[in-house]
């Protein structure tokens, strides 16, 4: 009996223990199958959790009760239990999904279906499939701005960005944009919508009012050849002031000032950089190296990487609990 | 009387809205010829659509995009038979097409080329592999889609010399283009530094490729063809006919790989290729042609879509227009290959990186790394600028 009391104590003092400032980040491992789990607190993986084949896009769901992840080869999204960290149910999302929003309340889904030519609305509390919108060939990247009324979706091989009208689900606008589009951001002011280009290696800067390409971000690593510079995940600061470009196999994250659209600095982390994930205080940025099989954690004020963690096969996607 | 208003009225309504849409319309023609080079694997049989799904797929793209741009994008089959005039056929096409892909010989190619020289008409090579046809033959009214045959072989030959297989046994065909990829395979051991220690020839003799008495006597002859050879790590085998070169695996008299045109052969497309985004179109492929994609196929798609990227970009389809920006310096297109492909502006060849597949995986896609150079890795694989003798006119 005492033995048990002992035990729930110790238990009660771990928790209590547990600094404040402990996050815990989700990151798809797309050839392992799994999530891995790390805290931020210890910068380990605290547990790995088996999913369906080829996972990619990952995000929290806006309560931070669940995680969403794309399961492209068995063509559903997985839903994780954050609490109990075990997938409890799957979305109906349409044949390969690979990244995918959330409108601001969190009630709607909107997901990429690669093989289709198709953006997937989902109803995420009824776990209902509401409908398709025809883009282009290979749609990826999906943002939606932040008052909610444009839904943006890439296609790489189209190469376009496409302005998708939330209320009446048609396309308002086409913005053709540097190869292989992969990844849309909006500035937190919703005044910038930036879009990576795989192939062309560069990051177009759209304005959303005037459907045009106002500015690119351009990528120059001495020692580097042009071909091996491949933009893919973005990740902007919340007062608007610095952009992260992770560029793929250059190994680099490019620390982008965002008024000037210019690089300021390249932080060297793993192999083949794909996606990225802020902690809700913004003190730490981590990314994850699909071929180092690793994620690096940058100090954001410092812009400095301060450590690697060792995670599944092939990391690609990464989400934090939303605040 | 009344059947010839109807239809009339009927044309007038289609014209009148298309005009309403302002629609661009785009042809491209599309030059092959008839039968197809028997392949001593059924496996490999190429279909009758050989090349031209592709481009009908990138058709399918082209659309999809121009769906948004207002530009529409057709294809017009036309192929030759043993013995057509391949000028006439040519001018033909160009009457209502301001872009051909062509898969033809290399002579053929060269006569459509001339024919269409002065009209305008851009011309894709998707089939001709001939380093002349980017050398000597060159033509300023050509881009080769295709890769070259030392493109092909400098692929092959760099992850052999990775792989430290650097002694090669070279057996060639007796045909011409057997002996063309021979001198290609030659040219890539001196370039990265492999040695071949002897070379043999397999002499076509004639006969069926296949027989009902089957494998019997090729076990006994493979073995039989390869003894006595000096020390070797690899059989490098050039036979374009399809005389020998896939009864080689398993049968050579020392245990060894073979690569070259079996084993491990160097392609500018497989249908296992699943790398960097390719699994969705090949998936699109097999949905609209009921098969698998095969490098002609590939090299027609990456054609039309050359094509569909530049109008996109120009927002044209002036052949003039588009052929300027392909030749330009902001010109790349995507092609699931991890880079972006580019023109050698001294011969307009597509610089590209070659896939090595055994048949059933892509075992590598060179050029391998450590093969450097000043402008483009790409540009480590064939004949580079201060080698060509192409002067484009």
């Amino acid at each position: 009996m005492w033995r048990r009391y002992l035990l729930a104590g110790t238990a009660l003092w771990l928790a209590a223990a547990t600094p404040a400032s402990a996050f815990i980040a989700y990151v798809s491992n797309e050839k392992g199958n799994t999530v891995s789990v790390i805290d931020t607190d210890k910068w380990a993986v605290t547990n790995t959790i088996k999913v369906g084949q080829r996972p990619r896009g990952i995000e929290f769901t806006r309560d931070g009760k669940f995680v969403m992840v794309a399961v492209g080869d068995d063509d559903t999204i997985q839903v994780i239990d954050a609490r109990t960290q075990q997938v409890v149910d799957t979305l109906p999302s349409g044949p390969d999904p690979e990244l995918f929003t959330q409108d601001a309340q969190g009630k709607l889904l909107y997901v990429a279906n690669e093989n289709d030519n198709t953006v997937t609305i989902i109803d995420l509390e009824k776990r209902a499939r509401l409908g398709d919108i025809q883009v282009g060939v290979e749609p990826e990247g999906m943002a939606i701005s932040p008052d909610g009324k444009i839904l943006i979706n890439t296609s790489e091989t189209t190469n376009m960005a496409h302005f998708i009208d939330t209320t009446t689900h048609q396309i308002v606008a086409n913005v053709l944009v540097d190869a292989r589009p992969r990844f849309a951001e909006f500035k937190r002011d919703g005044s910038e919508l930036w879009v990576s280009s795989e192939i062309g290696g560069t990051v177009s800067i759209i304005d959303p009012a005037k459907h045009a390409v106002t500015g690119k971000v351009t990528f120059e690593i001495p020692g580097l050849r042009r071909e091996a510079i491949q933009p893919v995940g973005i990740g902007m600061t919340k007062d608007g002031k610095t952009a992260f470009v992770a560029l793929g196999p250059a190994n680099r994250i490019a620390v982008v000032d965002a008024a000037s659209h210019k690089v300021t600095k390249y932080l060297l982390v793993g192999q083949r950089v794909w996606h990225m994930a802020f902690t809700p205080d913004e003190k730490y940025l981590l990314v994850t190296n699909g071929v180092s099989n690793d994620v690096s954690v940058i100090d954001v004020p410092a812009q400095k990487v301060i450590k690697t963690i060792q995670v599944g096969e092939l990391p690609w996607g990464i989400t934090m609990v939303p605040q | 009387m009344i059947r010839w208003l109807v239809g009339a009225i009927g044309f007038c309504v289609v014209a009148t809205h298309a005009l309403a849409a302002d629609v661009t319309e785009i042809g491209i023609g599309y030059l092959g010829h008839t039968g197809v080079k028997p392949k001593l694997s059924l496996v490999e049989q190429p279909a009758d659509n050989d090349g031209i799904a592709g481009a009908r797929l990138a058709i399918e793209d082209n659309n999809t995009t121009g769906k948004f741009l207002n530009q529409h994008f057709t294809l017009e089959e036309v192929r030759l038979k043993e013995g057509d005039d391949v000028a006439k056929a040519a001018l033909a096409l160009a009457g209502h097409n301001g872009f051909i892909i062509a898969d033809l010989p290399a002579d053929a190619l060269l006569q459509a080329a001339d024919a269409l020289r002065d009209r305008g008409t851009v011309l894709l090579n998707a089939g001709a592999i001939d380093d002349r046809l980017r050398e000597q033959d060159c033509r300023a009214n050509v881009i080769h889609v295709a890769p070259t045959r030392s493109m092909l072989a400098d692929a092959l030959a760099q992850y052999l010399v990775w792989k430290q297989w650097k002694r090669w046994l070279l057996v060639a065909g007796s045909h011409d283009n057997d002996k063309l990829f021979a001198d290609a395979l030659r040219r890539a051991a001196a370039r990265f530094g492999a040695k071949i220690v002897q070379e043999r020839t397999f002499e076509d003799t004639g006969g069926a490729r296949r027989t009902d008495s089957g494998v019997t006597l090729i076990q006994r002859q493979m073995p039989v063809f390869t003894q006595a050879a000096p020390a070797y790590d690899v059989l490098v085998a050039a036979d374009e006919s399809e005389v020998f070169a896939s009864y080689l695996p398993y049968r050579t008299w020392d245990p060894r790989p073979v690569a070259g045109s079996a084993g491990l052969v160097p392609t500018s497309w497989d249908a296992s290729q699943d790398q960097w985004g390719a699994v969705q179109m090949q998936n699109r492929f097999l949905k609209l042609n009921s098969r698998r994609m095969t490098a002609t196929d590939m090299q027609a798609w990456t054609a039309a879509r050359l094509i569909g990227e530049a109008a996109s970009r120009t927002n044209s389809g002036d052949p003039k227009k588009v052929f300027d920006f392909l030749k330009g310096p902001d010109f790349s297109v995507a092609a699931f290959k991890g880079t972006r492909l580019t023109l050698r502006d001294w011969n307009l060849q597509l610089r590209q990186p070659i896939l090595l597949v055994d048949g059933r995986m892509v075992v590598s896609v060179s050029p391998q790394e450590g093969f450097l150079h000043q402008v483009s890795e790409l540009d480590t694989l064939g004949v580079d600028r201060p080698e060509t003798k192409c002067k484009l006119r």
